[in-house]
C-alpha cells in the first residue's frame, strides 16, 4: 500500500506514512440519503470488524457555531462563506480525519471537498481558485458518489420536510419561489458534481433506486476496497 | 488537483477609490502612521474608511473562541484569517473603492503572507488563498530592526497572548523569548515580500513625523483625479 497523497499542498507537520486507515467518503447532493447509507456502511464494516468514524460538513469543534450563526442572518460574504466552510473542513480534517487514520481506522465521510467546491462554484467562486484552497485535503481511497436527478430528487425532499433555504439556493438570485429556486439550484450543484465526479474519479452509483440495493453496492464496493488496497493498493 | 493556480496579483480590477496599507512587524509604528495619514486626509475632505486585520464581527467570535482555547492548527489559523478578510474585501474594502473612497488598512494579505509561511504552511498556496483580493494602490512596509521593535513592544512588559507569542510553533517554552524568536521569522518574511511586491519602505526608526512627511509626499500623487468632498486641495 502507497501512503496518503494530498492533492498538491502538504499540510504542516503531517507524515502521510503514518496514517494506517482508510478515507472512505460517500457524496451526494442535498437530500439523495447520503446519511442513512454512511449509517450502513458503518453497520456493515463494524460487523466485519473494521473500527468506524465518521464525520461530516459543519461539524468541527471550530467552525460549526460560527457557520450556524452566520447563516442565520445571512450576515457573510459569500465567498466568506467558502472560506468559512473551508476552515471548518481544515478542523475536521487536522482534528478528527487524521487522528483516525493514524488509528487505523475506517474513516466515513459524510461529504467531503467536491460538495463544498461544488457548492462555492454555483455561487460564482472562480473553479481553479476554490480547488486550490482545498488542495491540501487527502486523496480518499474511494469516492462513493450517490448520484441522482432533481425530478427523482424532489418527491423525496417534499416527503422529508420540505425545502430548506440553503438547500435551494436562495440566499442566490434565483427566484423567489423557493421550488423554482430549488429546481435550478440543485440543476447547477448536481452539474457540477458530476463534472467533479469525472475529474477526480469518483465511482457513480445510482441513487434513484430503492435503499437496500444501493446498500448492498456500497457495502461491496467498500469491503473489495478494503481488501485490494484500492488505488493505494494498485501498481 | 490544479493546473498553474492563480497567485495574489492576477485578474486585478480597477477601482475609482485608493487603498493604501501599511505593514510591518508590531512594534513598527505602522497603526501610529496609518491615524495621523487618516487625519490629514480627511481634513483635505477625503471619504476615509479604515480597515483593520481581524476585525469582521461575525467571524471574529469564532476566532477569539478558538485563539483562548488553543484551537488553532497552522490550516485552520491561516483560512479562519482569510475568511475575515474575506467578509471584509466583499462587504467593506470593495464597495468603499467603488464608491471613490480612501481605504486604509492596517495589515493586509502580506501579514498573512509572512505569518502563515512561519507557521509551515505553503507559501503558494497561501498566495493563491488571497487572490481574491483587491490590489493596493500602494503598500507601506514599515522597516524597523527587531531590537527597536522588541523594545517597544516589550519594555510595557505585557502579557502576550498564545499566538501572538507564536506559541504555536513551540519555539521557546517561555512566551517572550518565543515571541522574539517568532518576530524574528517574521521579519525575514517580510523582507522577501518587499521585492515580491514591490512594498514601498519606510525607515521606521526615523522620528513619527519626519516618517509622517514623508508617507504625505508619496500619496499625495496619487490622490490627482480623487473627488473630495470639499474645495480643497491636498497639501503636504
Amino acid at each position: 500500500m502507497r501512503p496518503f497523497e494530498n492533492y498538491g499542498v502538504p499540510i504542516p507537520g503531517m507524515d502521510p506514512a503514518e496514517l494506517t486507515g482508510w478515507l472512505v467518503v460517500v457524496e451526494g447532493t442535498d437530500g439523495v440519503g447520503r446519511t442513512t447509507h454512511v449509517n450502513h456502511l458503518r453497520t456493515h464494516l463494524e460487523r466485519q470488524g473494521y473500527a468506524v468514524a465518521e464525520t461530516g460538513l459543519t461539524r468541527s469543534d471550530l467552525a460549526s457555531r460560527g457557520i450556524r450563526r452566520a447563516k442565520q442572518g445571512n450576515t457573510l460574504g459569500s465567498n466568506a462563506y467558502n472560506l468559512f466552510y473551508a476552515t471548518d473542513f481544515a478542523d475536521r480534517l487536522e482534528r478528527q480525519i487524521i487522528p483516525a487514520l493514524r488509528a487505523g481506522f475506517v474513516m466515513l465521510t459524510d461529504r467531503y471537498v467536491y460538495s463544498l467546491i461544488a457548492r462555492a462554484i454555483v455561487r460564482g467562486a472562480e473553479p481553479d481558485w476554490i480547488k486550490q484552497v482545498y488542495s491540501f485535503s487527502l486523496q480518499p481511497d474511494a469516492v462513493l458518489y450517490l448520484r441522482i436527478t432533481v425530478p427523482d430528487l424532489v418527491p423525496r425532499i417534499v416527503a422529508n420536510g420540505g425545502f430548506d433555504y440553503w438547500e435551494s439556493g436562495m440566499d442566490l438570485p434565483m427566484g423567489e419561489d423557493i421550488y423554482d429556486s430549488f429546481i435550478r439550484y440543485q440543476a447547477r450543484v448536481i452539474e457540477q458534481l458530476d463534472g467533479l465526479a469525472r475529474e477526480y474519479d469518483f465511482e457513480t452509483i445510482d441513487a434513484t433506486r430503492p435503499e437496500e440495493g444501493i446498500a448492498e453496492e456500497l457495502a461491496s464496493r467498500v469491503s473489495r476496497l478494503l481488501e485490494t488496497g484500492g488505488r493505494r493498493g494498485r501498481a | 488537483m490544479i493546473g498553474t493556480p492563480g497567485l495574489y496579483g492576477a485578474n486585478q480590477r480597477e477601482f475609482p477609490g485608493r487603498l493604501f496599507i501599511v505593514e510591518g512587524i508590531d512594534g513598527s509604528g505602522k497603526s501610529t502612521q496609518l491615524t495621523l495619514l487618516a487625519q490629514w486626509l480627511r481634513g483635505q475632505g477625503y471619504p476615509v474608511v479604515f480597515s483593520e486585520w481581524n476585525s469582521s464581527l461575525i467571524v471574529k467570535a469564532t476566532t477569539s473562541r478558538a485563539k483562548r482555547r488553543h484551537l488553532l492548527t497552522p490550516l485552520a489559523f491561516s483560512l479562519i484569517h482569510a475568511t475575515d478578510f474575506s467578509d471584509r474585501v466583499e462587504r467593506e474594502i470593495v464597495p468603499s473603492l467603488k464608491a471613490g473612497a480612501i481605504v486604509l488598512a492596517d495589515r493586509y494579505v502580506y501579514t498573512a503572507f509572512a505569518r502563515d509561511v512561519v507557521r509551515g504552511v505553503d507559501p503558494r498556496w497561501v498566495r493563491s488563498l488571497y487572490r481574491f483580493a483587491a490590489a493596493p494602490t500602494r503598500a507601506f512596509y514599515f522597516r524597523v530592526p527587531l531590537e527597536v521593535a522588541l523594545r517597544r513592544i516589550l519594555s510595557g512588559r505585557p502579557k502576550l497572548k498564545y499566538y501572538e507569542a507564536g506559541m504555536d510553533l513551540g519555539l521557546h517554552p517561555d512566551p517572550s523569548e518565543s515571541y522574539r524568536l517568532f518576530q524574528a521569522r517574521i521579519l525575514a518574511q517580510y523582507e522577501t515580500l518587499v521585492g515580491e511586491y514591490g512594498l514601498s519602505v519606510m525607515d521606521a526608526t526615523e522620528p513619527v513625523e519626519v516618517q509622517q512627511r514623508r508617507l504625505r509626499r508619496e500619496i499625495l500623487p496619487l490622490l490627482s483625479g480623487l473627488k473630495g468632498s470639499g474645495e480643497t486641495h491636498a497639501t503636504v
